[in-house]
């Protein structure tokens, strides 16, 4: 092996432990903060006023998006932190107050023992989450970006934009697997904690990891030459220059890519879950396995942008999401319709339950089992409360429905899944090295995180709460259910917006010298 | 296609003061609708309390971005770092 080849393959060892030790950290703090949204219903019951579960699951999520609105916040802090003391030190703060906070959120007792100070205790805890990843993304990508050499910066920086997906199946994995182990009586009573808790051993493994890092060389460089900003905030923002690359990532790119995001990861579940009634494990399992299937596509694309440019595949994604998310939500739909469904009469049933409390008040439960000729089933829980005291007024009648998919059904649901995180792939993949190669190093950490983490923090991660609150504006007495497609119009329009302005502000190629 | 880009920059500004009133204008009436019906008062408001202060300041960026554009400020993109600052 010539000299070269050896010292070749000693720096791309190099890196791959560089990438690894960021990605570790990174994958922990979206496994923290995804964590949450994995768990946004049974949150919602423990923390939140029960009177009216809607209420309840829209403030569940209201305080997930809490997390989302500060992650700017986040970034302008820690960004200029990064930019000011350094890039490691940031981000080993941030790994520190996001697992600190996780750990937080599963020792707060519920709205049952402690009433209001509950959700409020909830929220602020999600403000420092939010404010930690804030600080963290933009420090990993920047770290491992000005490791990369410029011909395959792209690829490298691909592995920190898996963590994201890998944070959330992580989550998933951790809640399926503690559902499992305790059982969904002792998971909805106390084992819900379990995911949360963990997390503070998770984050000991990550600082370690990360304590054992190197500063990244193009800081420590310019901190040498004493290039480093006095004021990277004023230089971010203040200078027309740099403020109209910082609007130009922000409308032009990250927004499309985070409603892209969080449509693909976090409506494609609302929808499935809480639209088609699927039932819990089964919407688990086919997004984990969605998940595994698609994120070696991050890297795939990564690599490819290398080659033909990040804009090429970003822009693709998007207008490949644009076209097809209604036809696919409207199949995803059809998959779990029990109306276009042939009912086995002989395999359904109907039973009724009375239980009559000390008070004298007695509740009905009627349960309804449908079983339908393509193997999936369908079973719906109604209870009845009948007061003793015949002045009081009736209470509203409760109304669960389960649905469980067929083996075709399942394969089905996984693969439209699969397509839509396909998308996320091919806008996701090349973003980190795009929005690296946009701003110089004085100023990168700051000037790359506002406009990620509006575009991926507000934009995207607002997209279920948006969505499913426009799915509730257009319930009417005729229409109960509401239109169930409605809330795909605000991914749509915010993506269709990004790709116009994409296709003709864009440049087809950043400047690949990062050393400035 | 720079002509292009300066003639959008006007869109873009339409479309941020567009969506500003828009959002407005939705939560004064969703608020007063919620407000007669006696139904999901708190929900509306919380959802519109959330929405606006958010979304505003996002969307004076856009017209920002669009004055800029219409001023021929992206008409050559910076593709070297020297340039920027």
């Amino acid at each position: 092996m010539s000299d070269t080849s050896t010292q070749d393959a000693a720096g791309t060892q190099g890196l791959m432990k560089v990438i690894m030790a960021s990605s570790v950290g990174t994958l922990i703090e979206w496994y923290d903060f995804y964590i949450y949204g994995a768990m946004a219903t049974t949150i919602a019951k423990q923390f939140f006023p029960q009177d009216n579960p809607t209420a309840a699951f829209l403030a569940a999520l209201a305080t997930f998006a809490a997390g989302f609105v500060v992650r700017p916040f986040g970034a302008l802090v820690f960004g200029r932190i990064g930019d000011l003391i350094g890039r490691k030190y940031t981000f080993l703060l941030t790994l520190l107050l996001m697992g600190g906070s996780t750990f937080a959120i599963g020792l707060i007792p519920g709205y049952a023992t402690i009433g209001m100070w509950a959700p409020v205790l909830i929220l602020l805890l999600r403000f420092v989450q939010g404010l930690a990843l804030g600080g963290e993304y933009g420090g990993a990508a920047t770290y491992v970006a000005e490791h990369s050499p410029a011909s395959r910066r792209g690829y490298y920086t691909a592995y920190i934009q898996t963590t994201a997906t890998l944070g959330f199946f992580l989550s998933l994995g951790v809640i399926l697997t503690t559902r499992k182990v305790l059982g969904v009586e002792a998971f909805n009573d106390w084992g819900w904690r379990l995911p949360f808790i963990v997390s503070i051993f998770l984050i000991a493994i990550s600082v370690y990891i990360r304590l054992r890092m190197a500063e990244s060389p193009l800081f420590a460089k310019i901190k040498k030459e004493g290039k480093i900003s006095k004021n990277p905030l004023k230089e971010s923002f203040a200078h027309k220059a740099n403020l109209k690359m910082v609007l130009l990532a922000l409308f032009a790119a990250v927004m499309g890519q985070g409603v892209v995001w969080y449509t693909g990861q976090f409506y494609a579940q609302t929808f499935i879950e809480r639209t088609l009634s699927v039932e819990f494990e089964q919407v688990r399992y086919l997004l984990c396995i969605a998940i595994l299937a698609v994120t070696p596509f991050f890297l795939v694309f990564g690599a490819w942008s290398d080659k033909i440019g990040r804009k090429t595949i970003m822009m693709g994604g998007l207008l490949l999401a644009i076209l097809t998310y209604r036809p696919i939500y409207k199949a995803m739909y059809n998959l779990a319709d029990p109306k276009a469904k042939t009912e086995i009469a002989e395999n359904s049933s109907v039973s009724k339950a009375i239980a009559v409390a000390a008070s004298g008040d007695s509740t009905i439960t009627t349960t309804t089992v449908k079983a339908f000729t393509d193997g999936s089933s369908m079973k719906t829980v109604k209870k009845e409360t009948v007061l003793a005291d015949k002045s009081k007024p009736v209470p509203k009648a409760e109304t669960t429905k389960t649905f469980w998919l067929s083996s075709f059904g399942f394969w089905m649901m996984t693969l439209f899944v699969f397509i839509q995180i396909l998308y996320v792939t091919m806008v996701y993949g090349p973003i980190a090295a795009f929005l690296v190669e946009l701003f110089p190093t004085r100023i990168r950490y700051t000037s790359m995180s506002l406009p990620y983490h509006i575009g991926n923090g507000i934009f995207g991660g607002l997209t279920p709460f948006i969505a499913t609150r426009l799915v509730d504006a257009s319930k009417t007495t005729e229409n109960p259910g509401g239109d169930p497609y409605v809330g795909l119009w605000y991914p749509i329009l915010i993506a269709s917006v990004c790709f116009v302005l994409g296709m003709l502000f864009l440049p087809s190629k950043n400047d690949e010298n990062v050393m400035d | 296609m720079n002509s292009l880009k300066r003639l959008s920059g006007f869109l873009w500004i339409l479309l941020g003061v567009g969506a500003i009133y828009l959002m407005a204008q939705q939560a004064g009436v969703e608020i007063a609708a919620a407000a007669k019906a006696n139904k999901g008062v708190l929900d509306t408001k919380m959802f519109w309390y959330i929405i606006i202060p958010i979304f505003t300041p996002i969307m004076l960026g856009l017209c920002l971005f669009g004055w800029y554009a219409w001023k021929g400020e992206y008409d050559q993109i910076a593709r070297d770092s020297e340039h920027l600052v």
